[in-house]
């Protein structure tokens, strides 16, 4: 049986009654049988039940032609094994359902006292279901509820997704008549539909039905006015409020008539505008466009025309994301795809992407060549990388720059990836990319099928830098990559810089190939910092707090045996937050009581000691430096 | 105040509950505060002395959550009714976009509900607004009494209501009327949404 194409998602009212149920439903549809298996909906009659399921029937197929989405009441089921036990066909029925990729099985709660509709049914989920087909069934009541049935049944119903669907709310309802309404090409008086939707009803349908005469009402007599539509319904309007007792929910009925002033006040295009606004945004889109639409003084003339282009424009994003991750998952949620103004870039760059021309990753602007500062223990790496960006390709090609961590590496090939980037203008791609990144995107790619686009993607670069190329060594395959890419790079006179904790000799698991083409440029090696630029970036990173510090100050601190530019903002940190507490800047005095413990004289361990130890735990966030005091100590004591 | 802003889609409502000393405005307040959902409840601010009488004022934000696309947020407040809190009752009215005077139906507290009725008149027109614009509502509260304390509707409306604006009765500390009466005032503010271009008449206030 076919699912009625006009169950769709598009046209189902999400409100906070269904939500749940929509939101399963749509990770249904979009992967059958991935998710929630079997996906049980349970509702009241009338709620949308078999709306939904049609529409999971109907996005699985659009999404996957190849589908094959069977549809039916469970009274048909029946039916059918019947005829099938009947005429002695009871293997091609299997087989049948067999084939089936996604089954929707409406109005489960007639199962009640079928045994042998329920063994068959058990037989054939357990079938579809070892196979990967998705299931989705609906019934009155949850699966514990419906009466008479094998415990082994109850328990594959629910062993997937059980969601229900309540009563829309109010706005929830108007929204559903609106949407009926304009699908049926009918239209009322302000006020109609939100009189309408107040009618005490318990389904949808009651509510559709009671429309339909209206409209049909209308045809005969003219627009109605809110106030006949209970009369034309033929039901008594609320007694007037009781005088004596205060019904429960008074706030609840004072907000529903606040919403039919606002919407009798309010034009109804102001309305149907702001409406549209706060779904798109509450879905993430940005809705510049129709909020300009707001402020303007009167209806614009095409304005709904403009809220259906506004659909339609979220709606091809909506594809043009979902085209573009199926290539690149990474590139889906970016910003672009929120932004119905820029559905053409949308586009641009999603056909960029899918022609593989998605720039790798750049630089970070934060590490400017500007804020690295120079010294004898890096002097060479710096000359060097000056060079490089004198002369791209020319100079040194590869230059690989080593050296302990927290020394600056990053920095300074990040301020190299800037320097070209900034000198050859912004049509410049630098890929700029730590050695972990290029190695899960190769694995991507890979698992993905996609390694020509990989390949394309690096190659296109105008210049490569990799940080902690180190983390390639012991895998063969990135080092194939990278081997291929260094050689096209190396060729075509394009820049390559490399940065590692190790130089390339000393890396273990590093291919003998990518080895010696790593040491055929220029090696420079950035050592801890020496005196002289502790002293310097003491000074600079003091400095940024507010105030110069002073040069005694200066000497004191850069006499401290620190071991990277990590360690040492850690101190001017520290430093910070003691001048701080204690209100004053940082001078000496701080520093001396902040950084050597109260009563000892030497500062830090012996260097010998230092190197022996473990490293860990000289680390200072891992050491407690100051002990509570003999009070605080005493009530921990008492505790 | 503007009322509606369309650029941010919020509809902004300020009510003032008006009237003499002890006639109930804070019991309307406390009766409403009572009827809202926890979720939608903002705190309401009451500074009163220790006679439970309303030094300052009370305040009762509501947030009516999102109607037709428009975020709606009522703003109750309360005046101190007693003669001698004249400023106070003069800076809760700037900017309110609707008064419900509140009416001690004690018959004994007659002149007293005329007197602050004159009061808010004087005060509106103070303010630069013209009191035949600012909606207005009248509640005669108190009307749970023995008959024999209260006047009834029909006499105090002949005394107060000379206006002919929508009048209630009311029992502010049990419920009946206290609702209604915050529909009587807000059905005529919001019906100023329409008219005229959503500028309150009287704009000057604030």
């Amino acid at each position: 049986m076919q699912v009625d194409s006009r169950t769709r998602f598009d046209n189902f009212v999400v409100g906070s009654a269904n939500r749940l149920a929509v939101a399963a439903s749509r990770a249904v549809a979009e992967s059958p049988g991935a998710v929630y298996n079997p996906l049980f909906i349970y509702s009241g009659p009338g709620l949308g039940k078999t709306h939904l399921m049609g529409a999971i029937g109907n996005e699985a197929v659009e999404r996957a032609p190849e589908l094959n989405v069977e549809y039916l009441p469970l009274e048909d089921f029946v039916e059918q094994i019947h005829a099938a036990v009947a005429v002695g066909e009871m293997e091609r029925f299997k087989q049948r359902y067999g084939r089936v990729d996604v089954l929707l099985i409406d109005d489960m709660q007639f199962l009640t006292g079928r045994r042998e509709t329920q063994s068959e049914l058990l037989r054939l989920l357990n079938a579809l279901q070892g196979s990967g087909r998705q299931i989705v069934m609906t019934s009155d009541r949850p699966p514990s509820e419906i009466s008479d049935v094998d415990e082994r049944l109850i328990s594959r119903l629910s062993g997937g997704l059980i969601v229900d669907i309540g009563l829309p709310d109010f706005e929830t309802r108007v929204a559903i008549l609106r949407g009926k309404a304009d699908e049926r090409k009918v239209s009322f008086a302000p006020g109609v539909i939100e009189e309408l939707a107040r009618l005490d009803v318990t389904s949808v349908r009651e509510l559709q039905g009671a429309m339909h005469k209206l409209s049909a009402q209308q045809s005969l007599d003219g627009t109605l006015t809110p106030g006949q539509v209970r009369e034309v319904l033929g039901i008594e309007s609320p007694a007037p409020a009781p005088d004596v007792p205060a019904p429960a929910d008074e706030f609840f009925s004072f907000v529903t008539n606040i919403a039919t002033a606002v919407a009798a006040q309010i034009e109804p295009w102001k309305v149907r505008v702001g409406e549209a606004i706060a779904y798109w945004s509450g879905e993430g889109y940005r809705t510049a466009a129709l909020e300009r639409l707001m402020s303007e003084p009167s209806a614009p003339p095409n304005y709904e025309a403009l809220l259906r282009g506004y659909g339609h424009a979220v709606e091809q994003l909506r594809q043009l994301e979902q085209k573009v991750t199926s290539v690149d998952a990474s590139l889906g949620g970016d910003e672009l795809f929120r932004d119905p103004q820029r559905l053409a870039e949308a586009a641009a760059f999603v056909e960029r992407a899918l022609t593989g021309e998605v720039p790798p990753h750049g630089p970070q602007a934060a590490f400017a060549r500007a804020s690295f500062q120079e010294s004898a223990s890096n002097q060479m790496a710096v000359r060097a990388a000056d060079a490089v960006t004198a002369e791209p390709g020319v100079r040194y090609n590869p230059l690989f720059l080593s050296g302990p961590s927290g020394v600056g590496k990053t920095h300074l090939l990040n301020a190299i990836g800037n320097e070209l980037a900034a000198r050859t203008g912004r049509s410049a791609r630098v890929a700029c990319v730590g050695a972990q990144l290029f190695i899960d995107e190769l694995i991507a790619a890979l698992q993905d099928g996609q390694i020509e686009r990989f390949r394309a993607r690096y190659r296109a670069a105008d210049a490569l830098l990799i940080d902690d190329v180190q983390f390639v060594a012991g895998k063969e395959r990135t080092q194939e990559e990278l081997f291929h890419v260094f050689n096209h790079f190396h060729s075509a006179g394009k820049q390559l810089v490399f940065a590692s904790d190790l130089p390339p000799k000393a890396i273990d698991g590093l291919e003998e190939r990518l080895r010696s083409r790593f040491e055929g440029g220029l090696l420079a090696a950035l050592d801890a910092p020496d005196r002289a630029l502790r002293e310097k970036l003491f000074g600079r990173f003091l400095a940024e707090g507010g105030g110069a510090p002073d040069a005694e100050l200066l000497a004191y601190l850069a006499e401290r045996p620190l071991t990277s530019v990590r360690e040492l903002i850690g101190v001017v940190h520290r430093l910070r937050a003691a001048a701080e507490a204690g209100g004053t800047p940082v001078t000496l005095d701080v520093a001396r009581r902040e950084l050597e413990p109260a009563g000892t004289t030497t500062i830090a361990p012996p260097t010998t000691v230092r190197h022996a130890a473990d490293m860990f735990f000289l680390d200072d966030e891992k050491i407690v430096w100051e002990w509570p005091d003999v009070v605080g100590r005493l009530v921990e004591d008492m505790r | 105040m503007s009322l509606v802003n369309y650029a941010t889609r919020e509809i902004t409502c300020k009510i003032v509950y008006y009237g003499p000393g002890r006639s109930g405005k804070t019991s309307n307040l406390h009766y409403i505060y009572g009827q809202v959902p926890d979720d939608r409840k903002g705190k309401m601010v009451s500074l009163a002395t220790q006679t439970d009488r309303t030094l300052f004022f009370d305040f009762l934000p509501l947030d009516l959550g999102t109607i037709s696309g428009f975020t709606t947020k009522f703003q109750l407040y309360t005046v101190p009714g007693q003669v001698y809190y004249q400023t106070t009752r003069k800076l809760v009215l700037q900017g309110a976009d609707g008064v419900v005077f509140v009416a001690d139906s004690q018959s004994r507290q007659l002149e007293e509900n005329i007197e602050s009725f004159q009061d808010l008149h004087a005060n509106l027109s103070e303010q630069g607004i013209d009191p035949r614009q600012m909606p207005l509502v009248v509640q005669y509260n108190k009307q749970d009494l023995p008959k024999d304390l209260i006047l009834p509707v029909a006499e105090l409306s002949d005394a107060i209501n000379f206006r002919n604006v929508p009048e209630f009765a009311a029992d502010a500390l049990h419920g009946p009327g206290v609702f209604e009466t915050l529909r009587g005032i807000s059905e005529l503010v919001l019906r100023r949404l329409s008219a005229a271009g959503t500028t309150p008449a009287g704009a000057g206030s604030k």
